[in-house]
């Protein structure tokens, strides 16, 4: 019936010079400068696949193995190349498996358009087949949501589509769009999304704060700056560079705003966290000023809130109003856009060194080196350690690589040993902590930055998660490096449970296949080490490679990652062992 | 900090589904909202949502940033109960015999100020509005009588201070 319908329009639509609504969607997206999507076909999303099909020379879709895979891969397209990642699904099960994604991409502010098929707008609440309330379900997880049923509602809902996603504080956006607006016709013209008036994606800095704050670090005798992933969003890496250049100020970074000043650059002074540099952590509470610039005082990144800094007068250079003062208290909120915000306090700020509150950091990081970062780096004991495995990547790569983690200790230890010349270098799963992330993202990541080296760091348990995206990289020959840390454990569960639970460790065991001959069974080279000699060969010919390549690595069962804040204790208590 | 009424307004576009994502909001930090009224506000095609809760400043603070952030949120504003007028309405549906039999209701009508919408045979209809003390007043009199049929609106709102919607409208299209 609908393909009748759908016949009998293209006629007419030679006549009228009108197009359908499926392929008015491309169109929106080509002028959006879209050429790589993810996605799965269905059902309800086939009238667009059909238009994919004769836009493929444009247009390369990717087919992904699980709809939560297009979304990862989105969003690792959008966080190495800047640029919105698109996905698409169709309804029903298709739009539900892209809700984890969609709440991943939102609480880590990453630009993403989703669009989804999809029942016809006639049977819309009629439970019909794969019909499901997606605009009902992601609304908490998105920055805007919107169902089409027009046809006619397309060109301008696409861009403003994109226009959401990219613009202020990033997000992901999806689109519903009924089978009907798919298929009717429609008189295109495009238009970009300048603007929405009931939207400001970021306010205007206002001077006086800027200049309250430049008060306060020319008076300071122990600033500190924490930056966050505001810094990479916003493109304000050289502006932070030039700040702390001038002001001598220390700087460490939460694992979202990693990579984005050089981690040799001096005033680099590491890690904030739960897993964070003992430095960076123990500091935070014993500098007289605090600066906080693009993060949200995440609680991962605070520990107890009523310890906190509690002796600092705190400035918050935040996009988001709705962040200020939503963890820490602000004495100076400099509302804005980093860049821009970043840009007109510099010439406001004193030249300086700190040098003596430079050497608290040294200090700090010495009794760290000696007690954590010798045993995880150069490790005297047989097991191999995660960390080595990271230097080696490291030493390989020349630190050039863009490393992509999933979620769990494989993925603090890569954050904290990982060396980056190069911005837009680590992308992880920070504020969902979604186990599955990185073998998906990590696909998005190489195809948004083809030069560039991409390895994927991942623990046995999340790898297992989205196992099946391997199919992508062999059928598109996508060169990633997968580098599975194989424990047999639910590593950071399992560590807790021995700190906190009595070491009872409730399903944290893993009874794993034989990972290297999954990887050959998707014909990827792949290669096993579990023995120290091997290794740096083994990281080597893997990083030397120029196919996609899987290595597992057999590491030390049951080590923990170290310094630790415990869940609910302050900065200040970080354990070292 | 204590709990306190606030009421919060919200103009916004006027969209399917923006009701569901500011509930949301507020489902997302377990607060109850106490009353919640949508209509038309004095500007064309912006609704106005009156959202009251009973809870801290603090929280009422944040939920109202939470919900300004909100794409189609125009701007959203919260108040304490002497920074606004405030009314709610309700209805009361009785039995038409009690007018008769129980002079005392007649009395009641007269000193609760509230309004005969209607009278039939079988039942009339009281509508009431003020403050919500006082209808609960008027609803706690006429109970032992025996009440039909009772429902209450959400409360609506103005607020003392202006509400510079136009000037926020007209600076987002320049």
């Amino acid at each position: 019936m609908e393909t009748l319908k759908a016949q009998q329009k293209k006629k007419t639509a030679k006549t009228a010079m009108k197009i359908t609504g499926a392929e008015a969607i491309i169109h929106c997206l080509l002028a959006e400068g879209v050429d790589l999507i993810y996605g799965y076909p269905g059902g309800a999303i086939m009238p667009v696949y059909d238009e994919l099909y004769k836009f493929q020379d444009k247009l390369t879709h990717i087919l992904t193995r699980h709809e939560q895979g297009a979304t990862h891969a989105a969003q690792g397209y959008a966080r190495v190349s800047g640029k919105v990642g698109v996905a698409m699904a169709t309804s029903g099960p298709g739009a539900t498996n892209l809700v984890t994604g969609l709440a991943d991409a939102q609480i880590d502010s990453t630009p993403m358009v989703c669009i989804t098929g999809q029942v016809p707008r006639h049977l819309l609440g009629s439970d019909a087949f794969q019909e499901t309330d997606i605009v009902g379900i992601s609304t908490p997880v998105t920055k805007w949501n919107y169902q089409i049923t027009k046809a006619s509602e397309i060109p301008e809902i696409i861009a403003k589509a994109f226009y959401i996603a990219k613009s202020g504080r990033p997000g992901p956006v999806l689109i519903d769009i009924t089978k009907n607006a798919q298929f009717d016709e429609l008189a295109f013209t495009y238009e970009k999304c300048t603007g929405v008036r009931s939207y400001t994606p970021f306010p205007k800095p206002e001077m006086s704060a800027i200049k309250a704050a430049a008060e306060l670090i020319n008076q300071a005798k122990r600033p500190y700056i924490v930056w966050g992933q505001g810094i990479i969003l916003g493109e304000a890496e050289e502006e932070l560079k030039a700040l702390i250049e001038k002001t001598g100020i220390p700087a460490a970074w939460t694992i979202m705003g990693e990579s984005a000043i050089p981690t040799s650059h001096p005033l680099n002074v590491g890690m904030v966290g739960m897993h964070g540099n003992y430095g960076p952590n123990v500091l935070t509470n014993e500098c007289d000023l605090l600066l906080a610039i693009g993060m949200r005082f995440d609680d991962r990144v605070t520990g107890s809130l009523d310890t906190y800094a509690k002796q600092a007068k705190v400035v918050h250079f935040e996009i988001d109003p709705a962040e200020i003062d939503k963890n820490v208290k602000a004495d100076v909120a400099v509302l804005g856009d980093a860049k821009e915000t970043l840009q007109l306090l510099l010439p406001l700020v004193n030249t300086n060194s700190h040098e003596a509150w430079h050497n608290e950091f040294k200090a700090k990081d010495k009794i760290e080196f000696d007690t954590v970062i010798k045993n995880d780096i150069h490790p005297q004991k047989d097991g191999l350690t995660m960390g080595e495995v990271i230097e080696e990547i490291n030493i390989a790569s020349k630190n050039k690589a863009v490393i992509v983690t999933d979620v769990g200790q494989h993925q603090m230890i890569a954050c904290r040993y990982a060396k980056f010349e190069q911005t837009k270098s680590n992308i992880t799963s920070g504020g969902l902590g979604t186990m599955g992330f990185a073998l998906p993202a990590a696909i998005g990541a190489k195809m948004g930055a083809m030069d560039r080296e991409v390895v994927a760091i991942i623990g046995d348990g999340g790898y297992q998660m989205t196992i099946q995206e391997l199919g992508v990289i062999f059928q598109h020959q996508v060169p990633v490096k997968i580098v599975v840390l194989n424990n047999d454990h639910l590593g950071m569960v399992r560590q807790w449970q021995e700190l906190f639970f009595e070491r009872r460790y409730a399903s944290t065991v893993m009874v794993n296949p034989d990972f290297v001959k999954i990887a050959e069974g998707y014909h990827i080279e792949a290669n096993r080490v579990s023995e120290r000699k091997d290794l740096k060969q083994a990281v080597q010919k893997m990083i030397a490679s120029d196919k996609p390549y899987f290595l597992e690595v057999k590491v030390e069962k049951e080590d923990n990652v170290f310094p630790m804040i415990p869940s609910g204790a302050s900065v200040s208590d970080i354990l070292l062992k | 900090m204590e709990k306190k009424w606030f009421t919060i307004s919200v103009y916004a576009e006027n969209n399917v589904g923006l009701l569901n994502r500011i509930s949301g909001i507020f489902l997302k930090r377990h607060i109850n909202i106490e009353s919640l009224n949508v209509s038309k506000s004095e500007i064309e095609h912006v609704s106005k949502f009156t959202i009251v809760v009973n809870t801290t400043e603090d929280w009422t603070r944040k939920i109202v940033g939470q919900i300004e952030k909100q794409v189609e949120v125009i701007k959203a504003f919260y108040h304490t109960d002497d920074e606004t007028i405030y009314q709610e309405s309700a209805l009361f549906k009785i039995d038409s015999a009690l007018l008769f039999d129980e002079r005392q209701i007649q009395n009641i009508i007269k000193e609760s100020n509230s309004q005969i919408v209607t009278v039939s045979r079988d039942f009339f209809v009281l509508a009431k509005t003020g403050r919500r003390h006082e209808i609960d007043e008027m609803h706690n009199a006429l109970e032992p009588y025996g009440i039909l049929q009772f429902v209450r609106s959400g409360r609506i709102a103005v607020t003392k201070e202006a509400m510079p919607i136009t000037e926020i409208l007209e600076n987002a299209i320049k």
